[in-house]
């Protein structure tokens, strides 16, 4: 992804500050990954308050425009402004998707760190259980479970966080697993601390780092889940703006030419997808640079 | 053989209990469902008598761990249940639409392996060329591509724009004749039928979504050859060819390629996974009548049976498809049966 064929071993004695500098210099990607991060977050925390129109409010003289100064989206057959509606939408499926990343992490965590630590029977019934979840087409799975809960957007949630949990679980499990007798590890045994103590306090924060680049990578997938979900008409309703069903909503509309409609929420679509991707490279060559391609 | 024959049935036993894995989580779905199925599948307007009767007859009063037995019995008997919607039972109607749906993702499969395999191993042979460069771009603009959206986007220009591909309605346009059923795929049974406007009229309709499908699989399928390809040219044996003096297309397709195929072959399972998924989104978009297009029409209108039929179908293609990839792993390993 990178072009990293300018680079230079890191040089000695840097702090961790300093080396996240000096990736970051020498990669404008990473660079540029994060400034549309800060992007995104502005219009998931500001947006509502900043678009020019109001995202649900409809007027029937205008509909169906192109593009034009007034709407820069154009707007839907309903005379809303897409404009407004694309960027409203950017809390709702940023909500989504680190809702159901962090529920994927915080119990992929704790299942992996218990097989990964204890091993055993523990172990070998998790491994067994997640390659059951596996052995499903993931997004099939995520409908079936919207399918038996409810359509809603929290069991949206649901459905993602537990086609995420074995990317999570099986990532802990192993970094635990390595790490179970090393010295450190037992010395914090001797020293008196309970096994809990030692699985959360000292081994536990090693798996961080791989866990971050795997959270970043994982954003961009549940953002495109989430909206493939409610591209088939599953969690969110409308006339609520979410980038999904506002693409499927333009779909009916593309075989006439109105390609505003299902073009500017995908494009913002994919564009968050692509950040959250790009971001998961960068942060890789930053935790593990030999990873790096 | 027989180091080969050993590994294949030892994979085939190994794919038995993640078959009954598979079978328990889809009973669990099917009991998670909303308030109560016998209320549901009794329709709205049955009295408490029906609604008992029901139960009875759909074995719900009977303890959680006897109903599993039940159910399995019912999938022996390859009952799923009978669709709301279609009056039919799932299974016929699953029947009957899986031939487009495997189609649709065989197409698509055969069109990305044949364009991601010579890139990746272009990219890999040519490193810092525009070849590479290109791969480069398609692996990170093609994870980041919702599947619906490369979809919308394709019929917008060549259907409404350029004015190349038919109408996105389905499999074939109502000028033709579906050709008789033979296997339920359009392409083969136009082709044994020596109906060739009908097969034209059926590949175009396919060429579409079967490219929409394509592109979403192009990525992952051009990095692992790239990735495979590069450190199969890194390694001793290849120096060691090289330094032989043999040819440098024997050392690249004889050993190295042969050799990159292998993490390949281990990545389209993964890849099996995204595509039927992504192959629900595509249906949709296409209207193309295959076993996704039906789940999401059954979802809209909360038809469970139809739904959860769907999810078990699809579980067990796909277990069964990553019994196929890892037996063909088995053929094609070099390192088994080596004389």
């Amino acid at each position: 992804m990178v072009d990293m064929t300018t680079s230079q071993p890191a040089r000695k004695g840097d702090t961790t500050l300093g080396h996240i500098a000096y990736v970051l210099k020498d990669n404008p990607v990473t660079m540029l990954a994060f400034a549309m991060l800060a992007l995104f977050l502005g219009c998931a925390f500001f947006g509502p308050a900043l678009v020019p129109y109001d995202p649900l409010a409809t007027n029937a003289s205008r509909a169906l425009e192109a593009p034009s100064w007034d709407h820069w989206f154009g707007t839907d057959s309903l005379g809303r402004d897409v404009f407004s509606r694309v960027i409203v939408a950017t809390r709702l499926d940023l909500t989504i998707s680190v809702a159901a990343v962090a529920l994927s992490f915080v119990i992929g965590s704790i299942l992996g760190s218990i097989a990964g630590y204890w091993g055993g029977w523990l172990d070998a019934v998790l491994n067994r259980f997640l390659d059951t979840i596996m052995a499903f087409p993931l997004f099939v799975l995520a409908m079936g479970v919207v399918a038996a809960l409810g359509n809603t957007v929290e069991n949206i949630i649901y459905a993602t966080a537990i086609i995420n949990i074995p990317f999570y679980a099986r990532l802990v499990r192993a970094e635990v697993n390595i790490r179970r007798n090393a010295g450190f590890a037992q010395a914090a045994k001797l020293a008196g601390n309970s096994d809990l103590r030692v699985l959360a306090v000292h081994i536990f924060p090693n798996a961080l780092p791989p866990m971050m680049v795997q959270v970043s990578l994982n954003l961009g997938w549940a953002i495109l889940n989430a909206a493939g979900l409610s591209f088939i008409g599953l969690g969110v309703r409308p006339p609520t703006p979410e980038w999904g069903i506002m693409v499927a909503e333009g779909a009916n509309f593309i075989v006439s030419g109105e390609w505003w409609l299902a073009v500017f929420p995908g494009l913002w679509l994919m564009l968050a997808v692509f950040t959250f991707n790009l971001l998961g490279d960068g942060l890789r060559d930053i935790v593990d640079p030999r990873k790096r391609t | 053989m027989s180091a080969r024959l050993k590994m294949i049935l030892g994979r085939v036993a190994q794919a038995i209990p993640v078959v009954m894995g598979v079978v328990v989580i889809s009973f669990l779905l099917t009991r998670a469902m909303p308030g109560d199925p016998a209320a549901y599948f009794a329709g709205p307007a049955a009295d408490e008598a029906s609604i008992a009767e029901i139960r009875e007859a759909l074995g719900l009063d009977k303890p959680l761990f006897q109903q599993f037995f039940l159910y399995v019995g019912d999938l022996v008997r390859g009952d799923l249940g009978t669709s709301l919607t279609t009056g039919q039972t799932v299974m016929s109607d699953l029947a009957a639409r899986l031939p487009a749906s495997l189609e649709l993702t065989l197409v698509a499969l055969l069109l990305s392996c044949a364009i991601a395999i010579p890139l990746g191993v272009l990219a890999a042979t040519r490193p810092g060329t525009w070849v590479d460069h290109m791969c480069r771009i398609l692996v990170t603009a093609g994870v980041s591509m919702p599947t619906f959206f490369t979809g919308i986007v394709l019929i917008y220009v060549f259907y409404y724009l350029a004015g190349l591909a038919p109408s996105p309605l389905g499999r074939l346009d109502f000028i033709y004749l579906s050709p008789p059923h033979v296997t339920g795929f359009y392409l083969i049974d136009a082709a044994l039928a020596g109906d060739w406007e009908t097969w034209f009229g059926a590949f175009k309709q396919l060429i579409l979504p079967a490219m929409t499908l394509a592109l979403f699989t192009l990525a992952p399928i051009a990095r692992m050859t790239r990735a495979a390809m590069l450190s199969a040219l890194s390694s001793d044996f290849i120096r060691t060819a090289r330094a032989a003096g043999l040819g440098s297309r024997k050392v690249l397709y004889g050993y190295a390629f042969r050799n990159a195929l292998l993490p390949v072959v281990t990545t389209l399972g993964m890849v099996f996974s995204f595509t039927l998924g992504a192959n629900v989104l595509v249906e949709k978009v296409f209207a193309w009548p295959g076993i996704g297009s039906y789940a999401v029409e059954a979802l809209v209108v909360s038809d469970y049976a139809a739904v959860q039929g769907f999810v078990l179908a699809m579980a067990l293609l796909f277990v069964a498809l990553n019994l196929v990839i890892d037996i063909a792993y088995a053929l094609i390993d070099p390192r088994i049966g080596l004389n």
